[in-house]
């Protein structure tokens, strides 16, 4: 009845895991006890849950990421504590947890916080700034956040009830086949990132439509904002390589399911096809990841420097090349598996290519703040904080892009501490100033600057010293995924490392108080104007928080920086565009369509990693009536009067309007 | 292959390691005791040197253009619409370019040179060794004197050594940090490396490529001795070790954590070539009962 669940999989004996699960388990239990009883359950189902707004999705997909992100980094804390006692000890975290820790904190890292983060970001601002609605598909950009949900469910999920994954973020066979990874943990491992998987690759199909298809009038390629641009590039990844992910895993699990030989290294089967299609997707996400974090700093460094974006078209070539260049670089995962020295010749100069355009990027940054008005704001920090320390993981990837010196730091410390030197300055540095820059737009109060600025600073400190130390340890020859070590020489950087994720800790912190003191503060942090910043790009044209429609009327583009225009025209001759005719505006209707399909999608995956076929046949069944009810409903859209529409958008000229009185006042005087 | 002398910078580098961190390091790829290891640390050092060069001058002038041109400050000349220029746009796509064309030929050359199946130079014939990677242990065969050993490395000092490596359960990757060059093991392939030690000593070997719980544990010592040592070593394990038979090896395959060294004195001919062909069973992978049962015998 319940295939291999049993009471069992509970982990009853085992302290840690136990008193995790549990506290995770009441925190879920009471916030939703709390909605419940407090009465928020129509209002989050009616506005939150079954929204297909962008803007809405693009918050939920940010709130998941940071909650992932603590997640992630409480694994990391483990990882650091387990070191600082396993020096000729066993630690506290016997390896069968310990590897489980390494491998989630992988995969909650990349696939449910820094992927839904930059995802959230690109929902929240790309049709804002190409002057839209909505994205091109609504209902399915809902489907997608639910199912990228529904897999970080999971992958928590196996904390309590079974175990992760013990292969490393990875699942490289053979060690993941059935013979070497009986458990379940795999398979947790597989259909969360199946599931999820869809939902992303969904994102970038409507991403790649919504860019290609649905610009304001006048706006022309190459007058998108960088963001905008990045964006696009991103999503053509997405869309190119997560297929061969979804094709790999799936050839994984006819492995483990019916008994297949695909990976197997017997009967035809071959280990290496996996490694190899693997990092034919993974070298992509890498880009997938970097290139809307480029974007991100692109916005951030503009606008706080008061000046166009330098040498936009040149920025637009190095992303566009970064993006074809992304597939050809995958065999450097390979050097050390004795491929001769023509192949990995080859590759070691593509890899090293491609730190072409993303120098030229950080020059071009650099020129941008040439010549401004630099605002040293918290999301400038950061993004300053981005071009210091990303040029030291630049330079390591080139490093071990030279085959004789990955031969020796293959696998080290200091290739763990290359990949987060790029990833957490780049992707996580650029995910803090995007959620500083855009919150107001979202929720129309600016957040906390002296707490945000305390978060960069103790954060950047704390990233310097663990990574710095992980870099030493890599030259003294210490590998990854050790869960214990008996070398006297790693031991002090080892306890460096503990000292600086402490300091990381204090960054959280400031993280979470300042969200806390900029909701307690709202008032005196509101953005009446909504242009908190002296934007430059059209999101700042509208209301903050925007209304459901964005723009009461589209907005006409007449070259780079559409914003910027407009508002120097309003300054110049101290009055604002004039009125546009209202007119009625469809949207469309809130769909449950998203959070239904994710809940029989979680139903499936959960009944397939337990063999319980009668609930997976029963969650699929229901997945597809779900679609079906979909495809059959008659009215998509609702209509929004032209008075509405008239009101919401006087109330903003209103406010508008005084802060230019204000600017003449100020001239004047 | 041919290795160059060492320069004098790396030398310097060397020298001043210790000094800085006290003591002798028993894996520091800086400080190599073999020709592979030694022109890595080379080429690693010098490319290390050129992007210091790109990227020094870049942070600071980061850190100098924000501070300077930071709104407070009314010297600041501000040009709010001044966003091209051609001629930087030459400086900054030919400045990574021509880094790349420079590192990409030390790339290049580096990875035929240092490609781990060429041979080194020698006058004197390499000693042949099979490597095995079990769950969680070494086998190190020697095929021309007829001997084994697990969890041990004896070889002679100065004189190279090719590996041939292959796996009998899950991946791995063999390592010695001071002598260079890691190299991957799997299941059904063989790979080549080729190594030496320049001198008599003490060395470290380890596991790189994560294979499970008992992963940890997959270090080795490795022992360069002299010649008459290595025949010594030979002796006393053909004198007293027991032999690796099929049912000795299945034995072998089963999941163990730290297993004492050992010695076998002789070895059933072809049983490596019977590894890679899977004629010979591979590893069974955990035991029912998980890894519980497999706790460390103790020993190393």
């Amino acid at each position: 009845m319940l295939g291999k669940l049993t009471l069992e999989a509970i982990p009853l004996h085992q302290p840690i895991p136990l008193i995790a699960g549990a506290v995770v388990v009441a925190i879920v239990l009471g916030v939703i006890a709390w909605i419940v009883l407090a009465g928020h359950l129509p209002y989050l189902w009616r506005e939150w849950i079954t929204s297909v707004d962008h803007k809405r999705v693009g918050v939920m997909y940010c709130l998941l990421a940071l909650v992932m992100l603590i997640r992630g980094f409480s694994d990391a804390i483990l990882m650091r504590s387990q070191h600082a006692f396993a020096y000729r000890a066993a630690g506290y975290l016997p390896p069968e947890h310990y590897d489980q820790i390494f491998s989630a904190h992988g995969v909650i890292m990349i696939f449910f916080g820094a992927m839904p983060f930059m995802i959230g970001l690109m929902n929240f601002a790309v049709p804002l700034q190409l002057g839209v609605r909505d994205v091109a598909f609504p209902t399915l950009n809902s489907v997608s956040f639910w199912l990228t949900a529904s897999g970080a469910l999971l992958v928590n999920a196996s904390l309590v009830v079974g175990e992760f994954a013990r292969t490393g973020w990875w699942p490289a066979p053979p060690l993941s086949e059935m013979t070497y990874s009986p458990g379940v943990g795999v398979d947790y491992y597989l259909w969360a990132i199946q599931i999820s998987g869809v939902g992303t690759l969904m994102t970038g199909i409507n991403f790649v439509t919504t860019i290609l298809k649905m610009r304001a009038p006048g706006m022309s390629y190459l007058r998108m904002p960088m963001f905008c641009w990045t964006a696009l590039a991103a999503s053509l990844l997405i869309v190119a390589a997560f297929p061969i992910l979804t094709a790999t895993l799936a050839m994984l699990s006819l492995d483990r399911y019916l008994g297949f030989h695909f990976f197997t290294d017997s009967h035809g089967g071959n280990s290496m096809m996996f490694m190899n299609l693997f990092w034919a997707w993974g070298h992509p996400e890498v880009y997938i990841l970097a290139l809307p974090a480029y974007g991100v700093f692109s916005e951030v460094i503009s606008t706080f420097s008061g000046k166009p974006l330098f040498a936009y078209r040149s920025m637009v070539l190095a992303t566009m090349s970064i993006c074809l260049l992304s597939f050809t670089v995958w065999l450097h995962h390979f050097f050390t598996m004795g491929p001769g020295g023509d192949v990995n010749g080859v590759f070691a100069i593509t890899s090293m290519i491609i730190a072409v355009p993303t120098g030229v990027k950080i020059f071009d940054w650099l020129f941008t703040m040439y010549g401004g008005r630099v605002r040293l704001t918290s999301a400038m920090l950061w993004s300053l904080g981005f071009m210091v320390t990303f040029v030291v993981g630049g330079a390591t990837g080139v490093l071990l892009a030279i085959p004789p010196a990955d031969f020796v730091l293959h696998n080290s410390m200091f290739l763990v501490a290359h990949f987060h030197n790029v990833m957490v300055s780049a992707v996580l540095f650029a995910a803090f100033a995007g959620y500083t820059y855009w919150f107001p737009k979202a929720f129309g109060f600016r957040l906390d600057e002296w707490w945000g600025k305390a978060a960069f600073w103790f954060g950047i400190t704390g990233f310097v010293i663990v990574f710095g130390a992980f870099y030493w340890l890599g030259l003294l020859g210490m590998t990854r995924r050790m869960q214990h070590y008996d070398v006297a020489d790693w031991r002090p950087w080892i306890l460096v490392s503990a000292f600086g994720i402490v300091v990381m800790i204090a960054g959280v912190a400031c993280t979470i108080i300042q969200l806390v003191v900029s909701i307690r503060r709202r008032e005196e942090l509101r953005d009446v104007t909504g242009d908190p910043w002296d934007g430059r790009s059209l999101e700042w044209a509208t209301a903050s928080p925007p209304p459901v429609f964005n723009f009461a009327a589209l907005p006409e583009v007449h070259g780079e920086e559409a914003y910027w225009a407009i508002k120097s025209r309003a300054r110049e001759q101290l009055r604002l565009r004039e009125e546009p005719d209202y007119a009625p505006i469809e949207m469309p209707l809130n769909s449950a369509t998203g959070f239904i399909c994710a809940f029989f999608a979680t139903l499936i995956g959960f009944a397939m990693i337990w063999y319980i076929w009668w609930l997976a046949a029963a969650g699929l069944v229901g997945a597809f009536l779900t679609f079906v009810v979909f495809a059959w409903r008659d009215t998509v859209e609702y209509e929004i009067p032209a008075s509405e529409v008239a009101k919401v958008n006087r109330a903003n000229r209103t406010t508008r309007l005084e802060a230019l009185q204000g600017i003449g006042q100020r001239r004047a005087a | 292959m041919q290795i160059r002398s060492v320069p004098p910078l790396r030398l310097l580098l060397v020298a001043a390691a210790p000094a800085l961190l006290g003591g002798c390091q028993q894996h520091n790829l800086l400080d190599a005791k073999g020709p592979v290891g030694a022109a890595e640390a080379n080429i690693l050092i010098i490319a290390t040197i050129i992007m210091l060069a790109i990227i020094v001058p870049t942070m600071i002038a980061t850190v100098i253009f924000a501070l300077w041109y930071r709104e407070s400050n009314p010297k600041a000349l501000y040009r709010p619409d001044w966003a091209f220029s051609g001629r930087i746009e030459l400086v900054v796509w030919s400045v990574p370019f021509l880094t790349i064309t420079f590192l990409g030929g030390i790339a290049w050359i580096g990875a035929h040179r240092l490609d781990p199946a060429v041979p080194l130079e020698s006058d004197r014939k390499p000693l042949q060794v099979q490597v095995v990677s079990l769950d969680w242990k070494w086998l190190f065969l020697y095929p021309d004197q007829g001997v084994a050993s697990v969890n041990e490395l004896v070889v002679p000092a100065a004189t190279p050594v090719t590996f041939k490596l292959t796996s009998s359960s899950v991946w791995n990757s063999f390592f010695v940090p001071k002598l260079g060059s890691m190299i991957y093991t799997m299941r059904g392939m063989v790979t080549t490396l080729n190594l030496m030690a320049d001198q008599a000593g003490e060395l470290h070997g380890l596991s790189t490529h994560f294979s499970g719980d008992g992963f940890a544990d997959m270090h080795f010592p490795v022992r360069a001795v002299s010649d008459s040592d290595f025949a010594a070593w030979v002796n006393g394990a053909k004198g007293s070790g027991a032999a690796l038979d099929k049912a000795a090896y299945a034995e072998l395959t089963k999941q163990s954590i730290a297993d004492p060294p050992r010695s076998f004195g002789s070895v059933e001919p072809g049983l490596f070539d019977g590894i890679v062909a899977q004629t010979v069973p591979p590893g069974p992978g955990p035991a029912a009962g998980g890894v519980e049962n497999v706790r460390p015998k103790g020993g190393a």
